[in-house]
């Protein structure tokens, strides 16, 4: 069974308050010399069979209408072993 | 003349806006977010709440719901539609409104009587206020703040699309203030504040939110 990973990020110019928070509690915590945190979604995602070319053509295609919001977020994919 | 509101998994003002819209002379009628039959509504609310637990992104799910497809198609008709918190998150998740709401940019859920300008008073909901007409009513989110890219604030701005804006202090990091939308017909609204909650003195900062209520009445009845 083929793994295919989804990992969504918000865009660079939108504002990630959680980001902000985690890199808040970096400092507090005694963690220094962090400059930024950005907090974004995985989605690991086991297929029935192998990734073909179809499967994973299908899988962008629910990226782009569910797991992120263009307006927001950008995603990359990639079948878990090619990478 | 009915008025249906939607309950979703994880509704939680449905109850509120359906009184609101009898309290406004309609009768309020519950619709189901897995039964896509509207039974006769001349206009829909969805309401606030945490559909779904606002899991993956608020209102992300919910815009996949049966109810929700016959809502789109009668939205691009014509029928009011009008999206509250959670509501607004799903019809920009639905792309009936563009942008997206995203985290309050201060962290906190944040439950408070804000004041708001009505900039437009030409939508289906929004008819029965003066122009420019500074209302106070209740704000309660965490996914509050209204984000676009520079030309879709340009073009709302422009078009006069923008129906609400944040009065004093922005509470939730919203692009240019913005509290509340509209498509380009005036039909479909989505409001971050709630309106239903302030539809009677006794449990609300004032009865300024009735107005979204009285206002589809009227537009109902003159289309």
């Amino acid at each position: 069974m083929a793994r295919v990973v989804v990992d969504v990020m918000l865009k660079p110019e939108i504002l990630d308050p959680q980001g902000k928070a985690v890199h808040g509690a970096f400092g507090r915590l005694g963690f220094d010399g962090v400059a930024d945190v950005r907090q974004g979604k995985r989605f690991e995602i086991t297929l029935d069979g192998d990734a073909t070319e179809e499967r994973v053509a299908e899988i962008r295609k629910a990226a782009d209408t569910l797991l992120a919001n263009p307006v927001i977020e950008d995603y990359t994919l990639h079948v878990e072993g090619d990478q | 003349m009915k008025i249906g509101v939607v309950t979703f998994p994880g509704s939680l003002d449905d109850a509120d806006a359906r009184r609101a819209a009898a309290v406004a002379g309609a009768e309020a009628v519950a619709l189901w977010h897995g039964d896509a039959d509207l039974h006769g509504v001349d206009a829909v609310v969805l309401p606030g709440g945490f559909s779904y637990g606002d899991y993956l992104r608020a209102g992300a799910i919910s815009r996949f719901a049966p109810v929700m497809e016959t809502i789109i198609a009668k939205a691009g008709q014509g029928m009011p539609v009008l999206g509250i918190c959670n509501g607004f998150q799903v019809l920009c998740e639905s792309h009936l409104l563009p942008g997206a709401l995203i985290k309050n940019d201060r962290r906190k859920f944040i439950c408070k009587d804000q004041p708001l300008r009505i900039e437009n008073n030409r939508t289906a909901w929004t008819s029965d206020y003066d122009a420019n007409h500074e209302i106070t009513i209740v704000l309660k989110n965490q996914d509050g703040s209204f984000v676009a890219d520079e030309a879709t604030l340009d073009r709302l701005e422009g078009e006069g699309r923008v129906v609400a804006r944040y009065l004093d202090e922005n509470p939730n990091g919203s692009y240019r203030d913005i509290a509340g939308i509209t498509n380009e017909r005036g039909n479909v609204v989505g409001l971050m504040p709630h309106p239903e909650h302030c539809v009677e003195t006794l449990t609300g900062p004032s009865t300024d939110g009735l107005g979204f209520f009285t206002s589809v009445l009227k537009a109902v009845v003159a289309s």
